[in-house]
Formats: structure tokens, sequence, C-alpha cells
């Protein structure tokens, strides 16, 4: 009772504005239900069966039934599809064990690099008598993932070394970095993978071609190592000088310098950042659709435009946007728990 | 630094700075070889020369007639106009949203929290394509319009506005649309590529400002609120004239990159057909083949663009930043 006085009825104006919200909220949230329950079709042989059965009202969820696996393997062969699923389940085994604060440092790092060999082999194939499966093939679900997870894993040594070079007591090395920092920063991620998909093949000589998903992950890399590059800088800006010095009094050169004493301290204050950064380049895999490469944004658009379940556009993308709703809150939650176990861990 | 330190420190920079060069006249050989064997020109003449393709929407007289580089111009117009609205639009959202969030009210807050989450964990891309769709597949012919306020209409045809027209020597008066036969006449239409994309980054870079605007006003010491309530200030007065000022000083830089992010991201309406600096770009190099040019020339008006915006952000973040900050 004293909450609700307090949080929602302290006073004419504010329980008229928490009547108000509640009404609106209970409208849209029956809206929903209505849609999405009350009234959706979970059984239809095609979409216009589907749009009779309820008259046009509820949600389709026959289409998702029909095209979810569609949507999230793309055209990756049908009878071989266990093997992207299996990698989505080991990417997200890999993301649940580095929850474990057990597993912190090398065993997690040695869990991950494990994690990528298995998931390349297991969606290239050639290899065990799996047959091989070419890069145009693979879609859906696991190519967001490979492109996240795979480009930001190779951005980060880049950035690394653009993040030092920024801070370097050489000036050509750091006019260098500055000058890529702030180009890639400059400019949309998309003119840079158009740049990848348009301009690199006229960079190379003849005999050479690298395939067009290579070429994206490529730009991804190039674009998301200036940003990493940033963050990382961030954190190297925080470690008191005295820690430098001490290093220097050691007789400790530059790269044990970093190595050992300055970059340990300065990546787990990045932390926080770092994540948020993971986040933004995940949402941003989407874009490869646009320069034709077949991610879950594709399949979801080629699923309603077939003949026979044209159209159904909601059921399709919300779809999609719980997957991505999905994995983004989750790793926003858990930049937060890391913020908050390191906060205690400093104290 | 000894002598000898000094010598190796200036080698390897010779060193990298000879590597990024002859990196960078391989490629530019390469390059000039495939260009040469494809019978592709180089340079900048293309501008010069029809262009030959509709553009849907334009702030200056533009015809297929007109030369690439005037499509160019309009499509670069396009942007700063999206962006610009958007800037502006996206502030105003957010502001409020990031108050909502310090509601003492539980269900506004909660709310405010919902739109945030909801919003900057989809992906923009996915966003503007369902605002795309929910104009052109999902609203109503123009007959049947719907009217969410007086005088504003949704139809597939796009969204009608009121506008306010002033004439010289007359009083400012509104031009309200109005459905004569199959269309509206009147007002302002914006198209729905248009009315999209400027929802999507609206709605998309508002759910970030609301967090700067937030962990800003979280930022001001509360000694500085419980003064001015003691002062006998009112809740809302507190803000406006206490805290927001000094919250100015924290939100301003983070701002400064959201403003930049949101001028960056309108290059994703490439994806829904909105005719700007990005779309124009691809259909140029579609028909000239001149891809390296069209490209970089992009780029380099995205980075006079990004630069633009970030020193008249840092003009105004000296004048709100304390004296000898």
């Amino acid at each position: 009772m004293r909450w609700l006085r307090a949080n929602l009825f302290s006073g004419w104006a504010s329980s008229l504005v928490t009547l108000g919200a509640l009404y609106l909220v209970a409208r849209a949230l029956w809206a929903l239900v209505e849609w999405g329950l009350v009234d959706a079709v979970w059984h239809a042989p095609n979409g216009r069966a589907c749009i009779a059965a309820s008259d046009g009202k509820g949600a389709c969820w026959a289409f998702i039934g029909q095209w979810a696996r569609f949507i999230l393997f793309g055209r990756y062969p049908y009878a071989e599809q266990w093997r992207p699923l299996l990698v989505v389940l080991i990417f997200g085994a890999l993301l649940a064990a580095s929850c474990v604060r057990r597993l912190d440092g090398r065993p997690i790092m040695l869990l991950w690099a494990g994690g990528f060999v298995v998931d390349f082999v297991l969606m290239l194939g050639g290899a065990f008598g799996l047959p091989v499966v070419s890069t145009d093939l693979w879609s859906g679900l696991p190519l967001t993932l490979i492109l996240a997870v795979v480009g930001l894993a190779a951005a980060f040594p880049l950035a690394l070394l653009l993040a030092l070079g920024r801070r370097s007591a050489l000036p050509a090395v750091r006019a260098l970095s500055v000058a890529y920092i702030e180009l890639v920063r400059g400019v949309p991620l998309i003119t840079v993978l158009f740049m990848a998909s348009v301009m690199v093949p006229l960079f190379l000589p003849d005999d050479v071609t690298i395939n067009k998903l290579l070429r994206a992950q490529a730009g991804f890399v190039l674009f998301y190592a200036a940003y990493l590059a940033e963050v990382v800088r961030g954190g190297l800006q925080a470690i008191p000088l005295g820690q430098y010095e001490a290093a220097d009094a050691l007789g400790l050169g530059y790269w044990r310098k970093m190595r050992l004493v300055i970059l340990p301290q300065a990546l787990v204050i990045a932390i926080p950042a770092l994540v948020n950064i993971f986040i933004a380049g995940f949402k941003d895999t989407t874009l490869v659709t646009i320069i034709g490469l077949f991610d879950l944004i594709s399949t979801a658009s080629n699923a309603i435009t077939d003949p026979e379940w044209r159209g159904f556009y909601v059921e399709a993308y919300g779809f999609i946007a719980v997957i991505y709703f999905g994995f983004c809150f989750f790793m926003s939650r858990y930049g937060r728990m890391l913020e908050k176990s390191l906060a205690r861990s400093r104290r | 630094m000894g002598g000898r330190v000094a010598v190796r420190a200036l080698l390897a920079q010779a060193a990298l700075v000879a590597a990024v060069v002859a990196g960078g006249a391989y490629l530019v050989h390469n390059t000039l070889d495939h260009l040469a064997s494809e019978g592709i020109a180089t340079g900048f003449d293309y501008l010069g020369r029809e262009a030959s393709f509709e553009i849907g929407q334009s702030l200056i007289p533009y015809s297929p007639s007109s030369s690439y580089g005037r499509a160019l111009l309009v499509g670069l117009l396009n942007t700063l106009l999206v962006s610009a609205l958007g800037i502006v639009l996206a502030t105003v959202l957010g502001t409020a949203v990031g108050i909502a969030r310090l509601s003492r009210n539980w269900i506004v807050a909660k709310l405010a929290l919902v739109y945030v989450e909801a919003l900057r964990n989809v992906p923009l891309l996915l966003q503007l394509i369902v605002w795309w769709d929910l104009l052109r597949v999902s609203a109503p012919p123009p007959r049947a319009a719907w009217q969410p306020l007086p005088g504003v209409y949704v139809s597939v045809r796009g969204i009608v506005l009121p506008v306010p027209v002033w004439h010289w020597g007359a009083l400012p008066h509104w031009d309200w649309p109005a459905l004569h036969g199959f269309n509206f006449t009147g007002g302002i239409t914006l198209t729905p590529e248009f009315a999209a994309l400027l929802i999507g980054l609206t709605v998309y870079t508002a759910a970030f400002i609301a967090e700067i605007v937030r962990s800003g006003i979280e930022g001001v010491p509360a000694g500085q609120a419980e003064a001015a309530a003691a002062l006998g200030l009112r809740r809302g007065q507190v803000l406006r004239l206490v805290v927001l000022p000094q919250a100015l000083r924290i939100i301003v830089p983070p701002l400064a990159s959201e403003y930049l992010a949101l001028t960056k991201n309108s290059s994703l309406a490439i994806a829904i057909g909105y005719p700007e600096l990005m779309s124009i770009t691809n259909t140029t190099l579609n028909q000239t083949g001149q891809a390296i040019e069209a490209i970089a020339l992009m780029m380099a008006i995205y980075l006079a663009v990004s630069l633009a915006t970030s020193l008249a952000m840092n003009w105004y973040n000296r004048r709100v930043a304390l004296a000898g900050e």
C-alpha cells in the first residue's frame, strides 16, 4: 500500500498519469494477446488459408512453423542443416561458459579457440566424411554469428596495435594510427562493406580471388578494429603514469611492459565498453544483406516473397527481431554483471 | 633516449612508412591494370555526363537529363535533410524518454525502460524495413487513410502533414491537406521511404539519447537538486533551471557521437530506396562502372559531414563547459 502511494499515486497529477498509462498498457497488451494468441492461426496449408481462418485479424504462426527452418539456416543444404544447428548450439554454450567466473582467463580462451575450429570444420565440411558446403550457401543465424564473433575476435589484435600506435612516442606510427582510426570512424560501415565487395576485386592481381563472405568479413574486421581501438585507448588512458614508470624502473622493454603490466589492467577497465561494441557489431552484421550475403534479414525477406506465403512480414521480422533482442539483451546484462564484479574486485 | 635507441626508432618508422607506401602502390598498380584491361575510364569526367535516371525526391530541380554531379548533390541534400530532421526529433524524443526514465511514477519509469531496451536491442536495418513495410503494405489506401491527429493522414502514399505557409505582407497560416478524388492536395507529403527512414532513425537514436540524458542527469550531484528544492522551486523548475543546465556538460560529448551515428546510419536508406548519398552513388557506379571514383567521393563527403558535425558540437561543448575546463 505504502509503495503504491509513493510510486503511483503521490498526487492527483501522478494518479492521473498512472491511470492513463495503465489504460494504454492494458489496451496494448490486450491487442497483442488478441493478435498473437486469441485470433492466431497455428496450422494452415498455405497463406491464403491462414488469412481466411482468422479473417486477417490474427497472427499466422503457421507461417513461422513452415518457414522457421529456412529463416534460421537459409540455403544451407536441407539434409546437412544439423551442422549449422550444432554450430549455433556451440556458440550458445561458449557464451554461457563465458558467464562462469571459474573459467576466466586461459581456460575460456582455449574453449573459444577450440570452438572456432570445430565450428569452421562443421560449416565447411571436407573432413571426417562431411560433404563440403561452399560459403555462398552459408546463411541465416549461423552466418550472423560467424560474422559477429569471428569478425570481432579478428578485429581485436588489430585494435590493440592501433591503440598502442595512437599512444606511441614514434610520430610516424602515431600519425598512421590516428589517420586510420579517424578515417574509418568518419564513414558509415556500409560504405566500407561496399568497398570490400566492389573495389577489393580491382585491388588484387587477376589470379587472386577472395570469396564474397571473406571480403565482407575483412571489411567488417577493418571497420570494427577502429572502434575497438578507441575503447582500448580509453582503458590505456585510465592507467596511472606510475604504472608505466614502475615497469620502466623494472627494466622491462616496451612490449613486455605492455603485455605484463599495462594491457592486463587497461583491458579490464575497458570491458564494459568492449561489450557495448560487441552488441553494436552483432546488430551491424545485418548490413551484409545489402551487399548480397544471406543473413537473417535476407532469409526472412525471402520467405515472405514465396507465392504460397506472401507478405507475412510482421511474423517473419518479429521472429528474427526476437532472436536479435534475446542475444543483445543477454549481452548487455552480461556486461553489467561483469562491470559489477570488476567494481567489487577493485575495491 | 640513447643514440642507439633513437636510431632504431627512426629505422622502424621508416620501415613502417615504406611498407604502407609499397602496399598502397601495389594496390594502385593492380587496379590500373584491371581498369586498363576492362576498358573502364578513370577520372571524374563522368560527373558532367547525363545521369538519365529518375530520383523520387529532390530539394533542387532535377531531371534525368541532369548530370551525375547534380544527382550526387541531390543525394547529399537528401542525406542532410533526413539527418537534420532526425537529429532534432531524436533529441526531443530522447530527452523526454530520458527524463521519464527518472520519473518518480513507477509505471512511467518502467515504460521508458521498456522503450529503451526494445529499441536499442534490435538492429536498425530491421526496424527500417518494418517501418517501410508498415507504410507500403499495411497502410490503407488514401480514401481510408488513418488519421492519428487532425490534419495528419497516413496511407500507402506516405504521410501527409499540414504545413505553415507565410506570404510576404500576410499573416502566416496553416495549409491543411484535403482528400480530392484518389489523392491529397495541400499540406506536405512525406514519401513512404522518407517517412520510414525518418521515423526509424528517430525512434532508434532516441533510445540511445535517452540513456545519455538519464546518466547526465544522474551525474549532477544530488545536493544541487536538494538545494534547489530547499529554495522552494517546484520539481519541474528544479529540473529545468538547476539540473539540466549542469547535466548538459556531461551530455554534450556523447550526444555529439550519437548525432554522427545518426548521420552515418542514414546510409541504410539504400535498403529501402530513399535516394540519399549512398543509393545515388550505388546507381551511379552501376551505370558508369567507375566504382573507385564514386565510392571515394562518397566516403570523402561522409568524412567532411562527420568532421563538420564534430566541429559544431565541439564549439557548442566549449560554450556549455565550465570556464577553464
